[in-house]
């Protein structure tokens, strides 16, 4: 098969990929290394990364800024819009996958176009009809849009892992007396774990960092982390020592499922694109 | 065995009732809003339908041509320079090696963050005071710079932060495509003699067309939808010279209280994305019916 490599390119490979890491990694350090500072050493000296980690600028936001409550605001929109987009989303992608039905192109083109709508076209009709539907300053109005905006990915990325699923496994289970339903719960569902894994952190990667639409539409109570993270940001300076902290909170969630599923998470990204 | 007909319906139902109640409706609304005068702060009722004068009045207003400039001009210096980058560190670096996971795990980090934490910490590199990139210069003994404070340089700013978060996913795009080239057409223009060169230009590139044409489209759709990044980076400054057309929306909309004439503008947004988008699906549709 292939032969083997000359060592000095071995080395220039690896050389490459750990300059590239470091690019990738470096700002996200950043991140938690400015949040571990006073603000006192952050002014006076931003290169020198050795120094005593405190945890004052975590104490200060989530005891005087009424974090927690925005902790717990993210947790809820997060998790909840998750769930119910992955119910939705798995059931809708079973029936567009599965079934030749009146409408069905119309449903998949109108899905597939809605996946790319910026967030910004929606900000403004968003706000006139949440406030119609008195769902403004309310965490299951973010729920609903987060759901509604998710869907459509959600839809499209289980499409994709449902078709791979052998028809022939179902048509047995069929035989065997399995119902509609037991075939998509005790058949379908075990076999697409990879695709709901994927869609599970995609969706609550939106729905956890969105930032604009929950500025819109949430108030003192209902806020998130990314909008309480915003306020921070005033015409008179940033407070960096604890904006970097409310940031590493957020950041920490989409961490640690980057890196217990990076497999999923990349299978999802070249889903569609790159077969195999 | 035959389905009963109300089974695929069961199904595709509450998904497709949910997406036309609260993103289908909203998209359409926008449209409808662009005919109304409407001011934030007053109630629906007492906007008045104005016609195409929003229309009228976006297109003829100078800062919305700048800020479409604006936008073509951060699409197409940040999708080249991502594209490039990630198509030429992919062609270096698809041998397979060891510990090639792991590495691509770290890749994917910038990308899973919140955009208002990416905006955050650029914001905090280019500052001019403490910043750790003017640190960085004063120690090379190079003359500090203003960054945000400069119309060209916080545009190189935005740039930069958005080739930071998205370059790995070109890259990984690429891996993942040329993983799949087949091995024996390789071997066989090794076997004719092809040169490195050839062989990148003439055999594999051609038979990725069609991942990069589809990456370019994620890219580019992408492009025109940033916004909370540049937000809280440079909030459109100084001047308009950062103000992407989503913002521009988002500025005309909340700060400047025309909720009419930021939907007027948005429309054209939403047409500029649509059509790419149809571009997009031209090429790869997972959807069509295939059997």
């Amino acid at each position: 098969m292939s032969m083997k490599r000359p060592v000095p390119l071995v080395i220039g490979h690896y050389t490459v990929l750990i300059v590239l890491a470091l690019l990738c990694v470096l700002p996200i350090l950043v991140i938690f290394a400015t949040s571990l500072r006073q603000q006192v050493q952050i002014f006076a000296e931003p290169l020198n990364f050795i120094f005593m980690p405190t945890l004052e600028n975590y104490r200060a936001v989530l005891e005087e800024d009424n974090l927690n409550r925005y902790l717990w605001n993210s947790l809820f929109v997060g998790v909840v819009s998750t769930v119910i987009t992955l119910v939705l989303g798995c059931m809708a992608a079973y029936g567009l996958a599965r079934f030749r039905f009146p409408g069905r192109q119309a449903v998949a083109y109108t899905t597939l176009l809605l996946r790319t709508v910026p967030l910004a076209v929606m900000a403004i009709p968003v706000f006139m009809i949440w406030n119609q539907w008195q769902l403004v300053n309310s965490l299951w109005g973010l729920v609903l849009l987060y759901v509604a905006v998710n869907l459509p990915f959600t839809i499209w990325l289980l499409y994709g892992f449902v078709l791979q699923v052998p028809v022939e496994l179902e048509e047995a289970a069929a035989i065997d007396g399995c119902g509609p339903i037991r075939i998509f719960t005790k058949v379908l569902l075990p076999l697409m774990a990879p695709g709901l894994a994927a869609a599970s952190i995609f969706t609550f990667r939106i729905a956890w960092n969105e930032f604009i639409l929950a500025l819109v539409l949430t108030d003192r109570q209902t806020r998130t982390l990314p909008v309480a993270a915003s306020l921070f940001i005033t015409d008179l300076g940033v407070d960096w020592g604890k904006v970097m902290a409310i940031a590493s909170l957020i950041a920490i969630p989409p961490l640690i499922f980057t890196f217990v599923a990076a497999r999923q998470i990349i299978s999802g990204l070249t889903a569609g694109a790159v077969k195999g | 065995m035959k389905t009963p007909r109300w089974v695929p319906f069961f199904y595709v139902g509450p998904a497709v009732v949910l997406m036309a109640a609260a993103c289908l409706y909203p998209v359409l609304t926008a449209f409808q809003l662009a005919g109304y005068g409407w001011s934030m702060g007053t109630p629906w009722e007492s906007a008045r339908w104005v016609g195409w004068d929003n229309v009228v009045s976006a297109f003829g207003n100078e800062r919305v041509w700048s800020s479409l400039w604006t936008t073509l001009l951060f699409a197409a210096v940040c999708v080249s320079a991502e594209m490039a980058l990630g198509i030429a560190l992919a062609l270096a670096l698809e041998h397979k090696v060891r510990g090639m996971a792991f590495f691509r795990t770290l890749f994917i980090l910038p990308m899973m963050i919140a955009p208002i934490a990416v905006g955050l910490v650029w914001r905090y590199m280019f500052d001019a005071q403490f910043g750790p990139i003017n640190a960085a210069l004063t120690m090379f003994g190079l003359e500090p710079k203003t960054w945000l404070a400069d119309p060209t340089l916080a545009f190189v700013a935005i740039v930069i932060a958005d080739i930071w978060q998205w370059t790995p996913f070109v890259f990984i795009m690429m891996i993942a495509a040329l993983a799949n080239v087949d091995g024996s057409v390789i071997e066989a223009s090794r076997i004719d003699g092809a040169g490195w060169w050839q062989m990148t230009f003439r055999v594999k590139l051609p038979m990725v067309m069609h991942v990069i044409a589809i990456t370019l489209m994620m890219r580019l759709i992408d492009a025109f939808r940033v916004l909370e990044v540049v937000y809280v980076l440079t909030f459109g400054g100084p001047g308009d010279s950062t103000e992407i057309l989503s913002l521009h929306i988002y500025k005309t909309a909340f700060v400047g209280q025309q909720l009419g004439v930021a939907s007027a503008i948005s429309v054209l947004l939403l047409v500029v994305v649509a059509l790419l988008s149809w571009g997009a699906l031209r090429l790869s549709n997972p959807m069509k019916d295939e059997r």
